[in-house]
């Protein structure tokens, strides 16, 4: 069985040029980079080679990369080590944030709520992106922080970052953007952003797994999370991952010498991609606003299937892609995303996304257009609500019993 | 072919599927045989948080507590089937789940009905909508760990049903409610098997869960207090019971005192009816339209006859036929003979030739001919 994975959001490979930048780091390097001795200078210079890798790809300077275990902890240590810091008159605080984040930024704005923050949760327009007058009429003289993703994980939708990082300086609010899922597929420059704040995450760009970082403008008020050694400039206490960081710097490295043509590579296979769905299935829909997206991300809405019987059904087929996000699949709820775009939620439990990457080819793409046609036709066959006269002139496709050997 | 197995965690269906799993992979028309694991998620153990003695964010969950779904069991499936090499998925059926088992459970408790949650859970869940995924990911036929035989009968063009070779393991008491389109798609392999032998299986194939042990409880009522789950349950839900408590009354009518509403109460009860009396005093009615609890002598709690609603037929069954049968009244008591006779509706008349103690409605009627079920359905009234 030939597999085929368009699931990169969830996760990408690792690059064999990362694997290979870590493996000292691994083996023989096996410093503590915080020790005074010749094994703990080498990991430091490491490190620091790799926090300058960062550097250049966010346009930032090396005192303002810290680094993290993953995107989550960059997103709560944004949240919460701000709001925290913060000190307002009246000692009320507030934060304006959107209805389409992450769960590691929505998650961590409900937990300070119960901690007596108050949170405005801006929504989007039916395309997914949301208005930065809203962002601006959401502001009070308590705000302390402006929290909106670069570009949604299960849509791709890119919001106007640059504009809403201007209104909240002229408020003088820091705002923090999550860029999990915009690093490496477009360019990021926190000047241009005009972020005080931004989170990546290694293994969304052919890096490894459990390690992030969280860039913080010079002079941004920040109480760490963790606490104990003085690591990170005393932002993030703990013993440096170091074959982690020295990948996440080849990473970046990567994201960089690829950034001019990768994204249109991936551009022209997502279309093929969305063009041979349209072509071969009827009642589809293609989500979010097909202009201002990431190049490599297809929200997928096909009418009368069941999102989580697809996956599985297209797994066993060799088909990798999935519901909403990993983090939220196999929850009940349907994702929180599609409902802000207005989707019911049995259109919203009818919603794939495949995400594409580095890796990919079209021959992958070409698979995956024998596969979608044939489980979307033998689940609406057996979905008692799909038409008859649609389930007749939709003849894509054999039974699925005859899974390839 | 392609198989579903439902792995819950727990031996019976982790052996199920390693049976399975190590058959030779052709089936018998050649083709090659392929074992698909699943869990079903049925119930976020996390959700009532009143019920674990601290609020949610101080529940972890290894804390949560309730058997048959818990955290813990969907780790020990994964691990099963990694162990058997088999692919693996959970699905998640918690709306089902919610409303076609929680809510009428503890709407038949209010309505002073015992109900058994497990019949409604095989019926709607284990065997309506998993057929219906099993179907959709490309399975042509599902499995499970219960203790049950299914065969098919070419003469009458039917499927049968029939209880497990171990009777002290037979579960067809919760499979009644079964479809012939239901039954044509199941397998179980451990019909035939005893408890012991499954366990040495287990242990023989090393399963990881080989020595696990059984669970007993109701699988969303942590620590079986089935009282406090419908208050937490009703609580979460902003909704009030509109049974205040009534009058707890002898047979001829005589009031002894007062009760906090019918659903603390099930027939048969003798404990916890708030006080002592001379010669010991059971529920032998629950009368929800006048809000009482009737108690009597232990003679008078045995019944000769009941009602019995939505029947289900495996073997068919003209209306207005009549049947001589055993027939079982809950899971644990031993069938007793007597004369079933349909009755428009969907009904069933059930005369016992003895009388039977504590026939209790929101239970099953199970009719048995020797070890064939032939059908079964709700009891709604004894008489």
């Amino acid at each position: 069985m030939r597999r085929v994975y368009l699931d990169n959001n969830a996760t990408t490979p690792l690059a064999p040029e990362v694997f290979e930048a870590m493996t000292p780091w691994l083996t023989e390097g096996f410093g503590n980079a915080s020790s005074i001795h010749w094994y703990g200078q080498q990991a430091a210079a490491a490190v620091e080679a790799a926090r300058e890798a960062v550097v250049a790809f966010l346009h930032a300077q090396a005192a303002e990369i810290v680094f993290t275990s993953g995107g989550t902890e960059a997103d709560n240590m944004a949240l919460i080590g701000v709001v925290d810091a913060a000190k307002t008159p009246g000692g009320s605080k507030h934060m304006v944030t959107t209805a389409i984040e992450h769960h590691a930024v929505l998650h961590t704005a409900k937990a300070l709520e119960k901690r007596g923050v108050r949170v405005t949760y801006v929504g989007v327009d039916p395309s997914g992106i949301v208005n930065p007058d809203e962002i601006r009429d959401a502001i009070t003289p308590d705000t302390v922080l402006i929290s909106v993703m670069h570009a949604n994980n299960e849509l791709g939708t890119v919001q106007p970052i640059e504009e809403i990082g201007r209104i909240a300086r002229e408020h003088g609010i820091p705002l923090h953007t999550d860029a999990v899922q915009s690093a490496g597929k477009i360019p990021l420059d926190v000047d241009k952003l005009n972020v005080s704040l931004l989170s990546l995450s290694a293994h969304k760009l052919y890096g490894p797994k459990g390690v992030g970082a969280l860039f913080v403008r010079k002079g941004t008020q920040l109480r760490p999370l963790l606490f104990g050694g003085g690591h990170e400039r005393d932002r993030r206490a703990g013993t440096e991952n170091v074959a982690g960081i020295v990948g996440f710097g080849a990473a970046a490295g990567l994201a960089m010498r690829t950034l001019n043509e990768e994204p249109d590579r991936l551009a022209g296979l997502r279309d093929r991609l969305e063009a041979g769905i349209l072509q071969s299935i009827p009642s589809v829909r293609i989500n979010g606003d097909l202009k201002r997206r990431i190049p490599n991300t297809s929200s997928v809405t096909f009418e009368f299937v069941e999102g989580e019987g697809f996956v599985i059904a297209a797994d066993l087929r060799g088909l990798a892609c999935s519901t909403g996000s990993a983090c939220s699949s196999g929850s009940v709820e349907p994702s929180h995303v599609l409902t802000a775009i207005g989707q019911r939620p049995e259109q919203a439990r009818s919603t794939v996304r495949l995400s594409l990457g580095r890796f990919n080819s079209r021959e992958d793409i070409d698979g995956a257009l024998k596969v979608i046609p044939e489980v979307v036709a033998h689940l609406r066959r057996l979905s008692p609500l799909y038409p008859e006269c649609a389930a007749k002139s939709d003849g894509a496709g054999a039974a699925l019993s005859s899974a390839p050997k | 072919m392609t198989i579903a197995v439902a792995m819950s965690g727990g031996v019976d269906s982790s052996t199920a599927a390693a049976i399975l799993a190590g058959q030779n992979s052709v089936d018998a028309g050649g083709e090659q045989l392929r074992v698909v694991g699943l869990t079903m998620q049925l119930w976020n153990q996390r959700r009532l948080p009143v019920l674990q003695g601290g609020n949610q964010s101080d529940v972890r969950p290894g804390q949560a507590s309730g058997r048959c779904c818990s955290l813990d069991d969907v780790y020990d499936a994964r691990r099963v089937a990694n162990f058997l090499g088999i692919p693996y998925y959970v699905v998640n059926y918690e709306r089902q789940f919610e409303e076609t088992v929680v809510r009428p459970f503890v709407e038949q408790y209010l309505a002073g009905e015992t109900p058994i949650p497990c019949s409604r859970c095989n019926t709607e869940i284990k065997f309506e909508q998993f057929v219906r995924t099993a179907l959709s990911i490309g399975a042509d036929s599902i499995a499970t760990g219960h203790y049950a035989r299914v065969r098919r009968d070419e003469a009458a063009g039917r499927y049968r049903l029939f209880a497990a070779v171990d009777p002290s393991k037979d579960q067809s008491y919760f499979l009644f409610g079964l479809t012939q389109e239901q039954l044509s798609r199941a397998l179980f392999p451990l019909g035939e098997m005893t408890k012991e032998q499954v366990r040495r299986i287990a242990r023989e194939r090393r399963l990881p869960v080989a020595e696990k042990p059984e669970s007993q409880e109701i699988c969303f009522v942590p620590k079986g207090s089935y009282r406090d789950f419908i208050d937490a349950y009703l609580g979460e839900q902003g909704e009030e019971r509109d049974d205040q408590g009534g009058e707890i009354v002898l047979s001829d009518g005589r009031v002894l005192g007062r009760h906090q509403g019918v659903h603390n109460f099930t027939v048969g009860q003798r404990k916890g009816l708030g006080f002592a009396t001379g010669s010991p005093l059971y529920v032998i009615e629950i009368d929800r339209a006048h809000n009482r609890v009737v108690v009597g002598a232990n003679d008078e709690l045995s019944k000769k006859s009941c009602r019995v609603r939505d029947v289900n037929w495996i073997r068919l069954c003209c209306e207005g036929q009549t049947v001589e049968a055993r027939v079982k009244i809950r899971n644990k008591h031993v069938a007793a003979p007597a004369r079933v006779t349909t009755q428009p509706g969907g009904e069933a008349l059930v005369e016992f030739t003895d009388p039977q103690r504590a026939i209790t409605p929101g239970q099953a009627a199970v009719f048995y001919d020797e070890d064939e079920v032939l059908g079964g359905g709700w009891i709604a009234e004894a008489f």
